[in-house]
């Protein structure tokens, strides 16, 4: 965007947790080697798990379909290593659970090369034709929620999208893998948008970058196209620039209504990782195999941007880092706002991680907390304009219908209250189960009504 | 890979560094300048008045509280605001009570910390005020006693035994305006050079204390700038209709109006939690504050203008919810 604005653009509210990027951010994206063995769990997406198509002692290359999707919002998963497949059941998931996996003894004298082009080539496809390649390459958002990227690309006949926002913000502290992306590989953020824009009939593409990622600015200048309208937009600094809804607002200064998608104002918005994604599938011709992955904090060795097959073992990952400090306390994968803590080490990586960030000891939260003292910087903080001050009092009461009425539904679970809390109430987790609970009751509700 | 005791916890897992404890004790670091400012004044037996009312509320917090909340700092704060509201030459005794019955019945019946609906302090001075309506406005002069040490009252009375009347005594700015009609110069008035409680006498301290937690954001600047544009506004219309009211200056920088718009008013337990409602809040207590002092009985109303506001406080929380993201501000469509 040209000209000079006095403040740059961004929504209200917000935090500044410490960024802590420098410990990766100009690391380059290497390729680490293939493990032993690879762990491939039939969920790895928003939506319905993959179906599956192989069984126990099959022998499998890299790119074969090992689950395909089941219906519409689901994608497909495929082997990321040639190999055997010694056992298909339970295994630890990255959310905690236990959920169905493939695990692949990996060949360790196979080449892994390409095979003959899996996904056609676009330019000669229909709109169609490509959301369909999308689907069965098995790309999904690569920023942390892992929505099928195909659905985004077919919303409902009856609107026409304008915008397409890549959302290059990645405004979790400590995780370079978006900014790692922009700065080795911006020509093929930019021909993931061309694809998009194609499929989606939009007129615009603007990337949204956050200030504090000057070098990603600079090389998505250098290689913009100019026969489309796309503009790189710095962005303030600020957490969470990235949320879907707070990155509409900076960039188009509307707000999404509560309740409703991004397309209702003409907007999708893409990680610029699926956008990248989306042009290295029909680049390569090989399905969604592996992808990048900051693995850092001050609990690693050796911090790093690697190119990682999907369903390696954390295991293997941190062996790969040069292992844990000995003050390493905490393993979360995703940023540490809003990450999932990582109870084994078996757990694999899967499409949605965006990276293993190990904190010190010192650095995790302590249980202790403290009564609410009404101060507001749950207020002052919240990105939604919710209060997270009077819905967690109504959650410490279990009165979770009066947290209805109080927008519970709006909130993103982003952790900006638990973060500032001078009391250390875990307001976050605490919304999370009450959602949950809202849920089953008005499933109750609605059962007894039936 | 050697064997690591790994930590588990919901998100986020990183946490901003201010906790509770830090806010309250950084409340009690700045209201140590104005009690050294009182003891500058008053002598020695400032540091009395205030003592015994800190040992009250503390000793309550510690028997009947639940086991570690002394260290939240919380009933320090109590203890030293309410002894910033008493004169001088108060018995100890009573300092003492009133301290323990602002922790125990003003916030540990309701629950303890965060759920006291009244300011504990507050609390504990509207007992001692119904209860030794005498001792609690016998004020003593600043500044007339040229021994700095001598006592301005009888702070070593025995319980329940009336105090020796021999110090000499002073009326009050707003006790001379009230009963006698009578001005103070404003610059005493700011300094602090006036007779009154031990917490109401620099303007000034109390702006440049309460101004440090401001900028660290221990306090919302809402509520006293709120009060303060309230009782400006509403005093000049007063004395713009009839110049026998106080001029808006008199108003603002006399009694205990510094000391209960910055250190009171503040509280975050007992004052809105919105800021919209900071400023409902600090209206309504500006407007109670000059009608106590033009129409009522008493010379000075900030004690029950806070405490009056501090009971709707979740009628005003109620009615200033913030615009949530994506919805329009809600109309009430009657049928």
């Amino acid at each position: 965007m040209s000209g000079f604005s006095l403040r740059p653009p961004s929504f209200h509210h917000g935090v500044h947790p410490p960024e802590h990027k420098e410990l990766t951010a100009s690391r380059q994206i290497r390729r680490m080697r293939y493990p032993a063995e690879v762990v491939i769990p039939l969920r790895q997406h928003a939506g319905k798990p993959a179906k599956l198509v192989v069984r126990a002692g099959d022998r499998v290359l890299r790119g074969d379909v090992i689950g395909e999707a089941d219906g519409f919002v689901s994608a497909p998963v495929h082997a990321s290593a040639s190999g055997r497949i010694v056992e298909i059941g339970l295994w630890p998931h990255p959310d905690g659970s236990m959920d169905t996996a493939v695990r692949i003894a990996v060949e360790p004298f196979s080449p892994q090369v390409p095979r003959p082009r899996l996904v056609p080539r676009w330019e000669s496809l229909t709109p169609e034709e490509i959301v369909r390649a999308v689907q069965q390459g098995g790309v999904v958002g690569l920023g942390g929620a892992a929505f099928p990227t195909h659905v985004k690309l077919a919303p409902p006949r009856d609107v026409t999208v304008e915008t397409i926002i890549l959302n290059g913000a990645e405004c979790e502290p400590y995780l370079t893998t978006d900014h790692r992306i922009m700065v080795e590989y911006p020509e093929r953020v930019h021909l993931g948008a061309r694809i998009m824009m194609r499929v989606l009939g939009a007129r615009r593409v603007v990337i949204g970058v956050e200030r504090n990622k000057p070098d990603a600015i600079a090389a998505l200048e250098r290689t913009r196209p100019t026969d489309i309208d796309v503009t790189v937009l710095p962005l303030t600094v600020k957490y969470p620039q990235g949320a879907e809804k707070m990155l509409i607002k900076t960039i188009t200064g509307r707000e999404v209504p509560s309740g409703k998608l991004p397309v209702s104002l003409g907007v999708v918005v893409q990680n610029v990782g699926s956008a990248a994604s989306i042009a290295e599938i029909f680049d390569t011709g090989l399905p969604l195999l592996e992808r990048i992955v900051t693995v850092t904090g001050p609990g690693i060795r050796q911090p790093a941007n690697l190119i990682v097959p999907v369903g390696t073992k954390l295991r293997d990952l941190i062996a790969e880092c040069g292992g844990l400090t000995a003050d390493a306390g905490e393993i979360v994968f995703g940023g540490p706002m809003m990450g999932a803590a990582i109870a084994s080490l078996d757990t694999p990586i899967v499409k949605g991680t965006t990276g293993v960030v190990v904190l010190a000891k010192e650095q995790t939260r302590t249980e202790a907390s403290y009564p609410c003292i009404h101060c507001g910087r749950c207020l002052d903080a919240c990105p939604v304009f919710l209060n997270p001050s009077m819905l967690g009092d109504y959650a410490r009461m279990q009165r979770y219908e009066d947290m209805e009425p109080l927008h519970l539904g709006d909130c993103m679970l982003c952790g900006s209250c638990s973060y500032v809390c001078p009391s250390n109430i875990p307001l976050a987790q605490m919304f999370a189960a009450s959602k949950t609970a809202l849920r089953r009751i008005k499933a109750a509700s609605a059962a007894g009504a039936a | 890979m050697t064997a690591t005791r790994l930590v588990i916890t919901a998100s986020p897992h990183v946490h901003a560094k201010v906790d509770t404890p830090t806010i309250m004790w950084n409340v009690v670091g700045s209201l140590v300048p104005l009690v050294a400012i009182a003891t500058y004044f008053f002598g020695p037996s400032a540091l009395l008045v205030v003592g015994a009312a800190v040992a009250g509320a503390v000793a309550a917090e510690r028997l009947l509280g639940k086991r570690g909340t002394l260290g939240d700092g919380s009933a320090a704060i109590t203890g030293i605001l309410l002894g910033l509201t008493l004169p001088a030459g108060m018995p100890m005794w009573m300092a003492f009570i009133g301290g323990a019955l602002g922790i125990s019945l003003g916030k540990l019946l309701f629950g303890g910390l965060g759920y006291n609906v009244f300011n504990p302090a507050l609390f504990g001075r509207a007992f001692l005020q119904a209860a030794f309506p005498v001792a609690i406005t016998t004020w003593p002069a600043v500044g007339v006693d040229a021994r700095w040490w001598a006592l301005r009252g009888d702070n070593f009375a025995l319980p329940f035994m009336s105090a020796r009347p021999d110090a000499i005594t002073a009326a009050t700015p707003l006790g001379l305006m009230k009963f006698e009609a009578k001005g103070t110069a404003l610059f005493n008035l700011f300094v602090g050079n006036t007779g009154g409680s031990l917490g109401e006498t620099s303007a000034l301290l109390i702006l440049l204390c309460g101004g440090y937690l401001a900028w660290r954001q221990f306090l919302n600047w809402r509520t006293p700038v709120s009060i303060f544009a309230t009782v400006a506004v509403f005093a000049a219309i007063l004395h713009g209709l009839n110049p026998k009211y106080p001029t808006p200056l008199f108003m603002l920088f006399s009694g205990g109006l510094m000391l209960g718009a910055v250190f009171m008013a503040t509280d975050m337990v007992t004052s809105p939690v919105t800021n919209a409602g900071k400023w409902v809040f600090g209206l309504g207590i500006g407007v109670l504050v000059v009608s106590i002092r033009v129409w009522g009985g008493l010379p000075e109303g900030v004690m029950y203008a806070i405490l009056l506001m501090n009971a709707v406080v979740p009628f005003i929380n109620k009615a200033t919810q913030p615009r949530v993201f994506g919805t329009r501000v809600a109309r009430e469509v009657s049928p």
